[in-house]
């Protein structure tokens, strides 16, 4: 395990230098957009990034529910943290590429605020794990998380009914692409769900020894109060 | 007495009478929410046509912000001489409490909200132009939306350590397809545009999907570990 962390670390270092040069130079100029749509191979697999990291916290805080694992935990810390990193690169890259396209800055459109709501909920989130007393924070992390993802169809119904302006999905919603744009859209979502796993295992492990400092600590001045003086 | 019925009905008699001697909650509701609407009234200063058309947000956060004040207090108030603790101990569900405590919330949330129509409707010259008998309906499910939630997360945020600031921030993310959909039903039925029918069984919805998940997961808040 030990030997895999830099290994996947080089391959990320790759996949993003290569990704990075397919956005800026392999792929082909978008005929209305110009270079601006450029943006898009980081602002969706940003998107999608996100999405998998929020997923996974929701399993974690289950599975932490289920059978009280610190593991568990640990992971759910992690991916929540770092899906919020992903979803303000989404919620900053869209405007920049709205501004010159739709005119706006922002609108009230279904994916722009469904993607804004979960930041918020992820955002409460972190903020409650923050406040709690330490010995809590994970059972109620845990509730909350379930209750935010309650929360997403509910969300999504009520926008979708308010109203609905964004460009239609290219992938899987009748639209089509030029080839080469989704083999750089691919590659670049790959290399940033690599560049999310390598930052989650870090920041995973460090939880973990955290804890494991924390409780050395708690002991060490238990036995000092114990010592005869 | 102690079948779970009971139970609750005997700790929502108790809140009453606390709250009917002291009326600490309702009065500062009640001011809080007189506050909101006065400021405004003074920075909007709309005609009826508009008023009607912004009015459901402004009804709405007006009372969501009052609404946080008691909700607040819910548990705060048995932290004084180790009530919750008590509580915890104790053989008794945890889920009658809280239908307990959620139906307290309602009570007063309610009798804010039937004082302070009349002031919104003489403020902002309002006439519902839509079915107004809706309202109602509107008006008892947004509330349920809002002290269900609230009271779930007030139970989590009175173990925190900055206490009345974290209840907003937890509830407000959660309650806003719950919010949207009051702001919406009540623009509706008074700009008489629309239909209000499918942020009703919105609001319907929200509510069965919320009552469930928090009176699944009550137990476990209150015993934190």
């Amino acid at each position: 395990m030990k030997r895999a962390f830099p290994i996947l670390a080089i391959l990320t270092a790759g996949l993003l230098s290569y990704g990075l040069y397919g956005a800026l130079v392999q792929a082909p100029t978008e005929q209305t957009m110009g270079d601006v749509q450029r943006i898009f191979y980081y602002h969706v697999p940003s998107a999608w990034t996100a999405f998998c990291l929020f997923f996974v916290n929701l399993v974690a805080s289950i599975v932490y529910l289920w059978q009280r694992n610190p593991k568990a935990d640990a992971l759910a810390l992690a991916s929540a943290e770092v899906g919020v990193v992903f979803c303000t690169v989404v919620l900053v890259t869209g405007p920049i590429w709205a501004r010159p396209v739709w005119g706006i800055w922002w609108t009230w459109d279904l994916r722009l605020t469904l993607t804004l709501v979960l930041w918020l909920i992820y955002v409460s989130y972190l903020m409650l794990r923050r406040f709690s007393s330490s010995g809590q924070t994970p059972v109620m992390a845990a509730v909350l998380a379930v209750l935010g993802a309650l929360d997403v169809p509910l969300v999504y119904f009520s926008i979708w009914f308010f109203r609905t302006q964004h460009p239609q999905p290219v992938i899987g919603g009748g639209g089509s692409i030029d080839p080469r744009m989704l083999h750089v859209l691919l590659i670049n979502w790959l290399a940033f769900m690599c560049f999310a796993v390598l930052v989650c295992w870090s920041r995973y492990h460090l939880e973990i020894l955290r804890r494991q400092v924390d409780e050395t600590q708690a002991l060490e001045s238990l036995l000092a109060a114990g010592r005869p003086r | 007495m102690s079948t779970p019925a009971g139970l609750t009905r005997a700790t929502l008699v108790k809140d009453l009478r606390l709250e009917w001697r002291s009326k600490d909650a309702i009065n500062s509701m009640l001011f809080f929410a007189l506050l909101v609407v006065v400021i405004f009234s003074f920075s909007f200063d709309p005609t009826a046509e508009e008023s009607r058309r912004i009015a459901g947000g402004l009804v709405w956060v007006a009372f969501l912000f009052a609404a946080v004040v008691a909700l607040n207090q819910t548990w705060a108030r048995e932290l004084r001489n180790q009530v919750l603790d008590a509580y915890r101990v104790s053989p008794a569900p945890a889920n009658s409490l809280f239908l307990a405590k959620v139906l307290g919330n309602f009570i007063f949330v309610s009798v804010l909200e039937a004082l302070m129509t009349p002031l919104f409707v003489v403020f902002y010259n309002l006439r519902a132009i839509g079915p107004a008998y809706q309202l109602l309906v509107v008006a008892a499910l947004g509330t349920w939306a809002l002290v269900v939630n609230g009271t779930f997360f007030a139970a989590m945020s009175v173990r925190t350590r900055n206490r009345e600031m974290m209840l907003p921030l937890l509830l407000f993310p959660i309650t806003i397809p719950a919010l949207l959909a009051m702001v919406e039903a009540t623009s509706s039925i008074l700009t008489g545009e629309f239909s209000a029918k499918f942020w009703i069984v919105l609001l319907a919805v929200y509510d069965v999907v919320f009552t469930t998940a928090c009176l699944l997961f009550f137990e476990i808040v209150l015993h934190g570990e």
